[in-house]
């Protein structure tokens, strides 16, 4: 057992995998000798060469592209977008060449990569820098798309999306990589398509992703402390597959829904998850579920702005409150 | 069109053999170009001090080595002109006339910023004095700059667009479809690439299998040069023959400035690809501030004395738009939702 930081178990995540496995190889821009922009790659390129980890070009077509030329021939490729914002200057390969390999060759081209790149908001980088932007990814068929919030569900989930046979999208928070959580030694592997009930409880049920599940738990202990109500958090860990079987049992026991998302409102992964919901357990709602999201706007510099955008821990505890009393 | 030989990253910058000729500036032109260059970098310490102080966040890419090229290309446009750029952006801002304390709050993230605190520092604008950007995304200002040379192109003014990019982002795509596009339709844009030898922790030969980026435009037929992107004379120079040669209707130009950041890639970065010792030797030799003191002294354009006067009145500027950014208030929350649409 020791206590890794999520960026450090980013690193031993990955060193897992390439010691396992030698077609696991690793590219991106800055990851190798520079230790990645976010620090989170340290040491790997000093433990497994320049061959397998790779220094790329500030070109973000070519390192997905290359990636998926790769996979398509049995390398498995853990490839770096720096910024989640940049899928925007390569969505092609995200968007129209991983997701339909499988598909449109009749299952003869496969795409067995991962796409790890850091989301989320928090530093102060603006409207360029900052989205979540997990809902892009999980609106397209044929990827998977996975968010840890904690190091060990970093290690265990990087497992998971290297042995994938399918593409893997790895969403990593921005504001979670100085977090600190105990991992035990030895190998770890999770299970893609499982969320983890991390606080029980029987009055309402609140899903969260990433950075807002650490939120959500502050939210659910206010809750308690000042008003003795009891939520259950589900960190959804996984977007496709999705856990649907976790989330209604929850909601067959609270009776209550909320959702926890940082992407702006329209469109969320949140209204997904209400649908789901509503399609399916509409009997077991005591009440309309409630999506606490970023308001549909760009993300703003300024320090007072971007807290403001972002679901806090107060915002939560008080949307979930007035909902339950009213 | 013959081209300089490669220079390997650890090579101090030195001028293109292709280059042109480096006119003498007056004692005018020695002035102002000491004067402005000062500007940006006393205004670039400042910024890094009031980051370390935590009055800044985010990012925050300083211009500090490199103030001759936007000062040398300043120098050779007129009103109507455009420029654009990527994040490392305070330069530029200060060279096209904005408002010092307008992009110090911006840093801060005040209300009286160029984006009301919403953009940050990499983030600003001033379609009033031409600066379009101010782009996060590496490479993106390269295919709006050349949009800025197809609005000159199409009303048939004869503006260019300098539209700057580094080394690093010369080995994005869109570099290439905007240079066969501006080739093509004879756009009237100065593509700027500023080398200064690293992209993040990247140095150029690293990253690059033609590290002389004058001649990434060979193929679609852009004449491109290099030139000694510390020597404010020699930027001027050859600005003022590519901008001559998109005025001409004559299409796009390259040129690929040799130059240097002294700071690390943005507040964050301590450098350590790369030695002290060659950070040394490039400002001891070929700093462009101390290149235009040691020539003004020299030339008796001024005297020690006048210098310490300018000196004194770019720190007044710098020191009163920190001031002002520090005390500007705070952007009111429901700016959160102006701007977004109409
Ligand atoms: C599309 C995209 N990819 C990567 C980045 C991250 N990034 C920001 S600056 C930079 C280095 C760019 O280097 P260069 O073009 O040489 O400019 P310099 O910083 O040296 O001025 C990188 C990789 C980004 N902002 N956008
Ligand atoms: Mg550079």
């Amino acid at each position: 057992m020791a206590e890794l930081t999520y960026r450090d178990a980013v690193a031993r995540g990955i060193a897992q995998e390439m010691e396992r496995d030698n077609d696991v190889v690793f590219l991106g821009e800055d990851i190798g000798k520079a230790g990645g922009v976010f620090k989170a790659t340290v040491g790997l390129y000093e433990k497994f060469g320049p061959l397998r980890v790779r220094d790329t070009p500030i070109s973000e077509q070519a390192i997905l592209g290359a990636a998926m030329g790769a996979a398509m021939t049995g390398l498995k490729p853990i490839a770096e977008i720096m910024f989640s914002d940049f899928f925007a200057v390569c969505f092609d390969y995200i968007a129209n060449e991983f997701p339909k390999s499988r598909y449109m060759t009749n299952g003869q081209v496969k795409c067995p990569l991962v796409v790890r790149t850091g989301n989320g908001a928090g530093s102060r980088f603006g409207a360029q820098h900052s989205q979540s932007i997990e809902n892009w990814a999980m609106m397209i068929p044929g990827l998977k798309v996975v968010a840890p919030s904690t190091p060990l569900d970093v290690i265990g989930l990087m497992a998971a999306a290297v042995r994938d046979p399918d593409p893997v999208i790895f969403f990593e928070h921005k504001s979670l990589y100085a977090t600190k959580g105990e991992v035990p030694d030895g190998e770890i592997v999770d299970t893609l398509g499982t969320a983890k009930i991390v606080r029980p409880g029987k009055d309402a049920t609140i899903l969260a992703l990433a950075l807002m599940v650490p939120r959500a738990l502050e939210a659910a202990e206010r809750l308690k402390a000042e008003h003795g109500i009891d939520v259950e958090v589900i960190d959804l860990r996984s977007l496709v597959p999705l856990d649907t079987q976790t989330v209604l049992a929850s909601v067959a026991r609270t009776h209550r829904l909320f959702t926890v998302e940082e992407n702006p409102r329209l469109c969320g992964w949140g209204a997904e998850l209400v649908s789901i919901v509503a399609d399916e357990a509409f009997y077991d709602l005591d009440g309309p579920p409630v999506r606490i999201t970023t308001p549909h706007i760009p993300l703003p510099a300024a320090d007072i702005l971007e807290d403001l955008a972002l679901p806090n821990a107060e915002r939560i505890a008080d949307r979930v409150r007035r909902s339950l009393e009213g | 069109m013959a081209v300089a030989k490669n220079k390997p990253a650890s090579e101090p910058a030195a001028p293109s053999r292709d280059a042109p000729g480096i006119a003498e500036f007056s004692k005018e032109q020695e002035l102002t170009s000491y004067r402005e260059m000062l500007l940006i970098r006393r205004f670039e310490e400042k910024a890094g001090q009031m980051y370390g102080m935590g009055l800044i966040g985010g990012f925050c890419h300083l211009y500090i080595g490199q103030e001759a090229v936007v000062i040398g290309m300043q120098m050779a446009i007129k009103t109507g002109d455009q420029v654009i750029t990527g994040y490392r952006d305070h330069g530029h801002m200060l060279a096209c006339g904005m408002d010092p304390k307008g992009v110090m709050a911006e840093l801060t993230g005040r209300t009286h910023g160029y984006s009301k605190g919403k953009g940050g520092s990499m983030h600003m604008f001033s379609v009033e004095k031409g600066f379009f950007g101010g782009h996060g995304i590496v490479a993106g200002q390269v295919s709006l700059g050349t949009g800025l040379g197809f609005i000159n192109h199409y009303r048939g003014n004869d503006n260019v667009s300098l539209t700057y990019f580094g080394d690093g982002a010369a080995n994005q795509g869109q570099v290439y479809e905007s240079f066969n596009m501006a080739q093509l339709w004879k756009l009237p844009v100065v593509y700027i690439i500023e080398n200064n030898r690293y992209a993040m922790g990247t140095a150029v030969n690293r990253s690059s299998a033609q590290t002389d980026f004058s001649k990434r435009g060979l193929s679609f037929n852009i004449p491109g040069i290099q030139v000694d992107g510390m020597d404010v004379r020699a930027v001027k120079a050859a600005g003022d023959l590519a901008v001559e040669w998109c005025r001409a209707g004559k299409g796009p130009y390259i040129l690929e400035m040799m130059t240097y950041r002294y700071r690390g890639h943005s507040m964050s970065d301590p450098a350590k690809y790369r030695t002290r010792e060659e950070v040394e030797k490039v400002r001891t030799e070929h700093d462009p501030i101390e290149q235009v003191r040691a020539r003004l002294l020299q030339k008796k354009f001024a005297s020690e004395e006048d210098l310490k006067k300018v000196d004194a009145e770019v720190r007044a500027i710098v020191n009163e738009a920190a001031e002002f950014a520090s005390h500007d208030p705070e952007p009111d929350p429901s700016e959160l939702w102006t701007d977004v649409l109409r």
